[in-house]
């Protein structure tokens, strides 16, 4: 058996975890502080690929990155090809994922009790060291959710990649591309370990959230 | 000393305040929303007034005319906040020493934490979890976290809201006595005019936005100067009046002429008299009074009471007396003493 597609898709999803991670965050915390209307505006954008259909997504995608549209020509030029490559595919994860991330984070930094961060200024504490060490730690159960979830759509994520990334094997195939593959070849029994192996590590995933979420709630309830 | 002079507008409501503190605790009394708290973190800098100047010890922490606006990190102001703010992912220590953290040398460190935890006894509690603590610990913790930095102006916002009533006024005893020791100005709001009675050496009077007046504590109580002030200060009867001549007001609602002992000038609004003052043997200022109700409290009696000659239409009012003086039957006259007169003037005046 040819296990590229599992490495291709961990790779991938791990990738694409760690830039929503620190995007979500970021334009979750600084979202929150914008005026209004800007805000509803931004929330909308940011928010788009959850609720469109992962094939427009991807149609978008090769609409700016195609190698003959300008910003994908430019980008050729220096090198970078996200058409038809696993790179293509750490993009379009991360843009399917992103919004999961940056609804959960911005939740729980809307939770956040200000006036910690008030405290932490008149103590003379940077807004560094008050981001890092107060209120993340402060949020941690939703920026914990939101990366897992992230995590587990851009491991899963198919429609955005066959768009843009496509089938390649040993090139840019992943789990959920190879059972489509496979299935439409005639080769269920293929398709089936596939799908096993999918199961197996969406149980794993779910089985540390939960973990985690009770060491939380122990530590919650120890606060109140 | 710390200069004050700054104005804030936020939707309809106007924050103007002018007040100048020096050593010693400085109370801001006044009722929910009326702009201390708000003055507290423009002294902080955590909110941003839209003009004026606040200086502390001559050093300008905010001036809008020369654009100078500190952040709070280089202000050197405490701030002890409502729910104390101990941040829940830190233990006792850390809390209390993460305003020292780019700090390298370890045993200064170690010198200043025993330092405070003795102060303000938190020995033996360093390595706790803070939602461990009692409310009390938790605001001991607070302080300690605050006074380690040495700030050189202390702002206390509703220290004692957050507490029981025994133990708040346990509390009071042992922070005023630590104050005292810290020698540094502090400035504390508070909505409890018992509370600020039993702290601070001077006291302003704050409604919507502006300090009506502010002098000593005592002297605050004595003489509220206006009809907002006399009620932040828990007077209960308040009566439109009119001058009669220095010493004598006349009191049209409640159809009697009262006898002053201060002059009262020209521009009078109002008199009030604070519900203990009035006295079944005091002779001057006596007139006929009507019962018309009754409240009972565990050591008092809230008498309800009109003048014989009062509007029926106006309010009732009230007598306090503890029981144990009380008469036996309702008095048919009352007397208040002239300097239980409280003249009420106009808030422009200020």
């Amino acid at each position: 058996m040819d296990w590229f597609p599992l490495g291709n898709s961990l790779r991938i999803a791990l990738l694409s975890s760690v830039i929503v991670f620190f995007l979500g965050i970021f334009a979750a915390y600084y979202i929150a502080k914008l005026p209004k209307i800007i805000k509803g505006v931004l929330d909308v954008i940011l928010t788009l690929p959850l609720v469109l259909p992962p094939t427009v997504v991807g149609y978008f995608l090769l609409l700016l990155l195609g190698v003959n549209r300008p910003l994908g020509q430019l980008l050729k030029e220096q090198g970078i090809q996200f058409v038809m490559t696993w790179q293509g595919g750490v993009i379009t994860a991360s843009v399917v994922a992103f919004p999961l991330m940056y609804r959960t984070a911005r939740g729980a930094f809307e939770s956040f009790d200000e006036t910690l961060s008030y405290s932490g200024q008149t103590l003379g504490l940077s807004n560094t060291y008050i981001f890092w060490r107060i209120r993340m730690p402060y949020c941690r159960q939703g920026i914990i959710a939101g990366s897992v979830l992230a995590f587990a759509r851009a491991l899963g994520e198919y429609g955005a990649t066959s768009m843009l990334v496509g089938y390649t094997p040993g090139k840019t195939a992943t789990i959920s591309t190879t059972v489509y593959q496979l299935w439409r070849t005639g080769d269920n029994a293929g398709a089936t370990k596939w799908v096993l192996l999918n199961l197996a590590i969406s149980a794993v995933v779910l089985l540390i959230v939960n973990i985690m979420e009770k060491g939380q709630n122990d530590w919650r309830r120890a606060k109140c | 000393m710390l200069e004050v002079k700054i104005e804030k507008k936020v939707g309809s409501f106007h924050l103007r305040v002018d007040i100048q503190t020096k050593e010693g605790i400085t109370g801001i009394l006044g009722p929910s929303g009326c702009g201390k708290s708000m003055t507290l973190r423009c002294i902080a800098g955590i909110e941003t007034p839209d003009t004026g100047r606040i200086v502390l010890d001559g050093v300008t922490l905010f001036d809008s005319e020369k654009k100078i606006n500190l952040p709070p990190q280089k202000r050197r102001v405490g701030y002890l906040f409502q729910n104390y703010a101990l941040f829940p992912n830190m233990n006792v220590e850390k809390n209390i020493l993460c305003g020292l953290h780019h700090l390298k040398d370890k045993a200064e460190k170690q010198k200043r934490l025993l330092e405070v935890a003795e102060l303000l006894q938190l020995q033996g509690l360093e390595k706790q979890k803070v939602n461990q603590l009692s409310g009390g610990q938790q605001q001991r913790v607070a302080l300690a976290r605050i006074l380690v930095n040495q700030p050189k102006l202390l702002l206390l916002d509703e220290p004692f809201s957050a507490l029981d009533a025994h133990l708040s006024s346990k509390l009071q005893i042992e922070v005023k006595a630590l104050l005292r020791e810290y020698a540094r100005p502090v400035l504390m709001v508070t909505h409890n005019r018992n509370e600020g009675y039993h702290m601070c050496e001077q006291m302003a009077l704050m409604g919507e936005g502006k300090i009506l007046t502010h002098k000593g504590t005592k002297e605050v109580f004595a003489s509220p100067e206006t009809i907002t002030g006399a009620l932040i200060t828990g007077c209960k009867n308040i009566a439109a009046a009119k001058k009669c001549s220095d010493y004598e007001v006349e009191v049209p609602e409640w159809g009697i002429r009262l006898e002053t002992k201060e002059a009262v000038r020209e521009d009078l609004q109002a008199i009030g008299i604070r519900a203990h003052y009035f006295g079944p043997k005091v002779k001057s200022n006596r007139y006929s009074v009507q019962q018309t109700g009754m409240m009972e409290e565990p050591f008092e009696w809230i008498i309800q009471f009109k003048y014989v000659d009062q509007n029926p239409q106006s309010k009732d009012l009230w007598w306090r007396i503890p029981k144990d003086r009380f008469p036996g039957e309702m008095p048919e006259e009352l007397g208040i003493s002239p300097v239980n007169v409280l003249c009420l003037y106009s808030e422009a005046e200020k």
